[in-house]
């Protein structure tokens, strides 16, 4: 709100304006009947109703620059919330994300902006406008009678504590409904994420019930909500009234006793009846701020969430690297987890190394590579890249110079061009078709009608299992990484495609440091260094012939492999065999 | 700011064809949701006829506490007409208390209906509708859509509906208390409706851009957080921020605040209006008075009355376009609700009753509706109960059609499926499913813990056939490693886990469902050779004594099947064991030297 605070200052001398306009209103009235009609005055009551209609016209064209302003004030801020939002998401580091829930985030930057940016537009205006006209009002009415005007305002008492009270417990309550939207968003996106499986079990009935518990839990919250207006709203209009019946009852009195003439009790209405519209809105407005605390709560829960990983002050910014990967002591623990994924690893890689790491499912072989990047933070130790601490550095510069292919290509819903192009948003045209064409992904784009021009992703052409792979190869290899962290893995595709993605990794390969997690027996026999992981430590290390010859867990594996792989060998003796894979169907969808 | 920004055209596409306006089928629809609480609902009318009365009767006790009591210095009349004043106001708050509860828990009711249909709908609906509509789209529409329709019927029908009342209560009055000035405060009204007219034609265009530009923020935040890996790996923060920033969430201000101007263009417009009917009022009125014809007190009451007479004009124009956004969202989430279920079950379906697992496919060919193009050309097959058929061929060859026919996510074209003699279509397709497994490529996980993921297989299996299924697939080892166990969070997607943790955790649920029949599409992506053994074994186990359909991609799996039928072209090219139809030097043969070559 501080940037636009000339805007609102604007708009709130226009309100002021306007507010001070309204009031003048009832004093013609009173004059149009003390002055106009009792004296018998037609010229003098022209008069009032043409400055009336002056009044009217000039309170237009005001409400006109202040409804514009407030609008337009409204929209900046709930554009800047929205961006700083989107800002402290995308640098959220991984620990973060691991947990958060993706329809959480996302119906924070949607709805509970919306509730904020609803609210700075028309309801903080409107609530200014009822505090000016308050006091403008009540200042008249003492201004007109002190005695009838205390007495007509007691009921005002009654009123700002209630409504005090009604805001203290709303927001806690719009908090509860909000969070439970969020749930209920996850929960669906879950269903749809996963709906084969659903149906595979025929767990249709069971799924529903879950649905229908926060469905109904969402509509507790709600219920709660309007039953707390539905006290409020009515309350505020009968002790409005309570005031003009006050002033009736008391201001009759005085005309009878001849203290005020009629006029004067009729225009003491009039501004009391003035406060009656804009104090009725007084509990809408409390539920709009109730709401849109709730809703900033949320946001500011992300916004001030401070990402655990970022550049420090003095970060360095590092030059091109040579490539050179040092482990220095390394332990990793992940939030929350009792057991270390990380136990004192120490390694030195060489720049252009080939590193193969091998091991079981969680071994560690993910959380090691994913150190490199600084996608977590070590517990103990140090990660250096060409001696310097990873911690030290400039994180762009770092990242920049990594190049990552994972088994699962995320890819975005963009042009084929500019996914490849991710990393560097300014290559050029020649660079993007040569990093395709050597990612073996050319030839398959090049047969799309659009070319690189094609749409991938939601909107656009599904692409295969192992188009994508191809295409997050390029991605990467347009990065000209001096390190390259990669999954040699292929999915779910056939082996003519296969065999042109294995030529695509090695190309990419080489002349880098290469971390791989390696599947492929023709990957590790030919690592400068193979590491093999077991129970989040390096158990063995060395080169494919100097493992095979210590034995250990490394033959164990590699004697495994072999004789899954033997039985084949047995019938057709030509074919080198490396791992074991046939033509395969995309996924039952 | 100067340059125009133009969004990707399935931003503009996606509002454009719900450019219709108000359509009153679609409110008759939505409308047909409130039906079950009609009695609640004319009783929330008879409260808020009687609130609205008692609101509109405020200035007429006004009127004659000033006239009759002041005036003609009448005290008694002065009291009485308060004590009614007093009573109808106790009268107002009591009738809108209940009317406003009882209409917030009717709307309510209806937007939890609304998702709960459109849930069990989405239960139903073909996978093949999940292949052309996105999760996004599926959320926006459940989640943001009934949102602005609930935003509608909790506030705006409430305002509307009372609007209305005291529209007709107050012209009802004014009318009976002077009819020429009644008159003469009517007399803006058609340039009141002339003004909205001409305002219409350029707000609607306005809002349904605002609209759309919600939506394209919308898809592209979500897309990011799913992402966020990506995007941190490739360092796209500032790129993205400013490509958010500047174009995405900008095209948004830009649309909100053109909006903003012509509604504020809009709104002075009544305040002119309404200050001219004042001006004419108090004019001719104060001549009226002069001349006798009526009371100081009719006019005060008049001029008072016209800002109320005007107060729900001004509520009402600005609804308008509130329930042309609503109008909108609504068409869409109806149009969800009218997605056909492409597969239904009979009318005298009855349940399967347990099966021996036998599986006969008669002469089933197969196209999809959109193609006429044969899938699945004259599948003959018979597998006997306890075998394993080990399906191969190329991609597209209609591998996955055949399990899906068999699953019955599709019917045949012709021909027809049976299992036990029993033909799948004249059975309940949850009688079916519950007998039938299936593991998938993807092993999906839910956001829950281990055992609740086991668990989906047999709901009301216990803790001990639990760990047997996992034990039995050689997961209970890593599972018993995690931090708390079975009761570890596998967190969103299963992202805690790996590819191959993920596998035998859907083998274990497929376990403990025991099914007699079972389809598998064997994962593809590697994982390291240990853990590719378990799995191996695991896969053994949980082949053992059912039917089951493989679609292999493991050596070990093919050759160890009862039989391989060999897929091409939609057409079974050939079958027999392993030996045999490497002996036959065919398509196998050949599908075999080329799959393991590198």
């Amino acid at each position: 709100m501080r940037p636009y605070m000339r805007q609102i200052s604007a708009d709130l001398f226009l309100l002021l304006a306007v507010t001070g306009l309204g009031l003048i209103v009832p004093l013609i009235l009173q004059n149009v009947i003390d002055d106009g009609l009792l004296r018998g005055d037609i010229g003098y009551i022209v008069r009032a109703a043409l400055l009336l209609l002056g009044l009217g016209l000039v309170t237009a064209v005001l409400n006109l620059a202040q409804q514009y302003l407030s609008a337009w004030t409204a929209a900046r801020i709930g554009y800047d919330i929205r961006n700083s939002l989107y800002n402290r998401i995308q640098y959220l580091p991984f620990t973060y994300h691991d947990h958060a829930q993706s329809g959480q985030l996302i119906s924070r930057c949607i709805e509970d902006v919306r509730s904020i940016q609803s609210f700075t537009g028309d309801s903080v205006i409107q609530l200014v406008q009822l505090l000016f006209m308050a006091v403008g009002v009540i200042a008249v009415l003492v201004s007109l009678n002190p005695t009838l005007a205390i007495i007509s305002l007691l009921p005002l008492v009654p009123m700002v504590m209630m409504t005090t009270d009604f805001g203290n417990r709303i927001t806690k309550l719009f908090y509860n409904v909000d969070f439970t939207l969020g749930t209920l968003s996850s929960r669906l996106q879950e269903n749809v994420t996963g709906i084969q499986v659903v149906r595979a079990f025929a767990r249709e009935p069971y799924e529903i019930d879950r649905f229908d518990e926060i469905n109904r839990r969402y509509f507790d919250s709600r219920i709660k909500v309007l039953s707390e207006w539905s006290k409020v709203m009515p309350t505020t209009t009968l002790l409005i009234t309570i005031g003009t019946i006050l002033i009736l009852l008391f201001g009759g009195q005085m005309v009878l006793q001849g203290r005020m003439t009629v006029g004067e009790v009729v225009a003491f209405n009039a501004y009391m009846l003035m406060l009656s519209a804009p104090v009725q809105q007084i509990a809408w407005l409390v539920n709009g701020m109730g709401e849109a605390e709730a809703g900033a709560q949320r946001v500011l829960e992300i916004l001030e969430h401070e990402p655990e990983i970022q550049s420090p002050a003095d970060a360095v910014n590092l030059p091109v690297l040579r490539g050179r990967v040092e482990f220095d002591h390394v332990s990793l623990r992940y939030a929350d987890e009792k057991s270390v994924a990380l136990k004192d690893i120490d390694l030195v890689v060489e720049p252009n190394q080939l590193v193969a790491l091998i091991g079981q499912t969680g071994s560690g072989k993910t959380s090691l590579i994913n150190l490199i990047p600084r996608f977590y933070d070590v517990t103990d130790g140090a990660v250096c890249v060409d001696g310097v601490d990873v911690r030290s550095v400039d994180l762009v510069s770092l990242r920049r110079q990594i190049g990552i292919v994972l088994q699962t290509s995320l890819l975005f819903s963009d042009s084929i061009k500019a996914n490849i192009a991710y990393g560097r948003p300014d290559a050029s045209e020649e660079e993007i078709v040569a990093a395709a064409k050597a990612a073996q992904a050319h030839e398959f784009i090049e047969g799309f009608t659009g070319g690189y021009e094609t749409m991938v992703g939601e909107r656009g052409i599904t692409l295969s299992g192992g188009q994508r792979q191809r295409v997050a190869i390029a991605r990467a290899l347009l990065m000209d990484p001096r390190i390259l962290i990669l999954d040699d893995s292929t999915s779910s595709v056939d082996t003519q495609t296969e065999k042109l993605i294995q030529e695509a990794l090695d190309r990419l390969m080489e002349g880098r440091t290469t971390f791989v997690i390696a599947h492929r027996l023709s990957t590790v026999r030919r690592a400068d260094l193979i590491l093999v992981m077991e129970n989040g430590q390096i158990v063995q290390r060395g080169k494919h012939d100097e493992l095979l010859a210590q034995g250990g867990l490394y033959k164990e594996i590699h004697d495994l492999q072999l004789s899954q792989n033997k039985a084949f060998e047995d019938v057709i003796e030509e074919v080198e065999v490396e791992d074991m894979k046939i033509s395969s169907d995309h996924s039952l969808s | 700011m100067t340059q125009t920004i133009t969004p990707p055209t399935y931003v503009i596409e996606s509002e454009s064809q719900y450019d219709k306006g108000y359509d009153p089928n679609v409110a008759r629809r939505l409308f047909a949701y409130a039906k079950p609480y009609g009695g609640r609902l004319i009783l929330a009318i008879v409260f808020m006829l009687g609130a609205s009365a008692a609101a509109v009767a405020g200035p007429y006790f006004v009127k004659v506490a000033i006239d009759g009591g002041l005036t003609a210095g009448d005290y008694n009349v002065l009291r009485y007409t308060i004590l009614a004043y007093l009573g109808t106001a106790v009268a107002q708050w009591i009738f809108t208390y209940y009317r406003v509860n009882i209409m917030s828990w009717v709307g309510q009711a209806v937007i939890y209906d609304l998702r709960t249909d459109l849930f069990n709908h989405l239960q139903e609906l073909s996978l093949g509708f999940y292949s052309r509509y996105s999760v996004g789209r599926v959320i926006t529409r459940v989640i943001n859509d009934v949102e602005v329709l609930r935003d509608f019927l909790t506030w705006a029908v409430l305002a509307i509906t009372r609007d209305i009342f005291t529209l007709i209560l107050i012209v009802i009055v004014m009318l009976s208390m002077d009819f020429r000035l009644a008159l003469i405060t009517f007399s803006v009204l058609p340039f009141m409706a002339l003004a909205t007219i001409i305002f219409r034609r350029y707000s609607r265009p306005a809002y349904r851009q605002v609209r759309s530009a919600i939506s394209w923020v919308n898809s592209v935040l979500a897309e990011n957080v799913n992402g966020v890996r990506v995007v941190q790996a490739f360092s796209r923060q500032k790129h993205n921020y400013e490509n958010f920033a500047n174009y995405v969430n900008r095209y948004h201000l830009e649309r909100s605040i053109y909006a903003a101007r012509l509604a504020s263009f809009f709104s002075p417009v009544v305040d002119v209006l309404g200050a001219i009917a004042a001006m004419l009022v108090i004019w001719l009125g104060g001549s009226a008075v002069l001349g006798n014809q009526i009371t100081a007190g009719v006019l005060v009451a008049f001029v008072l009355y016209i800002n109320r007479f005007f107060d729900p004009i001004r509520d009402l124009s600005r609804r308008f376009d509130a329930l042309q956004s609503t109008m909108a969202g609504g068409e869409r989430i109806l149009s969800l609700l009218d997605t056909e279920v492409e597969v239904r079950d009979a009318k005298n379906a009855r349940d399967l009753p347990t099966v021996s697992g036998g599986v006969r496919f008669e002469s089933v060919s197969f196209h999809y509706e959109d193609d006429a193009a044969l899938v699945l050309d004259h599948i003959d097959l018979d597998v006997k109960a306890g075998e394993t058929v080990a399906l191969v061929g190329e991609t597209g060859a209609g591998k996955t059609t055949i399990v899906k026919l068999l699953g019955r996510f599709h019917d045949p074209t012709s021909g027809g499926v049976r299992v036990d003699g029993f033909d799948l279509r004249t059975v309940t397709q949850r009688s079916l499913r519950r007998q039938m497994g299936m593991v998938l490529q993807d092993p999906f996980l839910f956001n829950g813990s281990v055992k609740e993921n086991i668990l989906f297989g047999r709901l009301k299996a216990g803790d001990d056939d639990v760990i047997a299924a996992a034990k039995a697939v050689g997961a209970h080892d890593f599972i018993m490693g995690l931090k708390n166990g079975y009761d570890t969070s596998v967190e969103e997607g299963g992202v805690l886990l790996s590819v191959g943790q993920r596998q035998l955790i859907s083998f274990a649920r497929a376990l403990l469902a025991d099914p007699r029949i079972l389809i598998l599409d064997e994962a593809t992506s590697s994982v390291d050779t240990q853990t590719e053994v378990i799995i191996q074994r695991a896969l053994a186990t949980l082949l053992k004594g059912r039917t089951s359909f493989v679609i292999a991609h493991r050596l070990s799996t093919i050759t160890n099947a009862d039989r391989i039928v060999v897929i091409d072209g939609g057409k079974i090219i050939e079958q027999g064991t392993h030996e045999e139809l490497l002996a036959k030097q065919g398509m196998y043969y050949e599908l075999y030297k080329t799959g393991f070559q590198e």
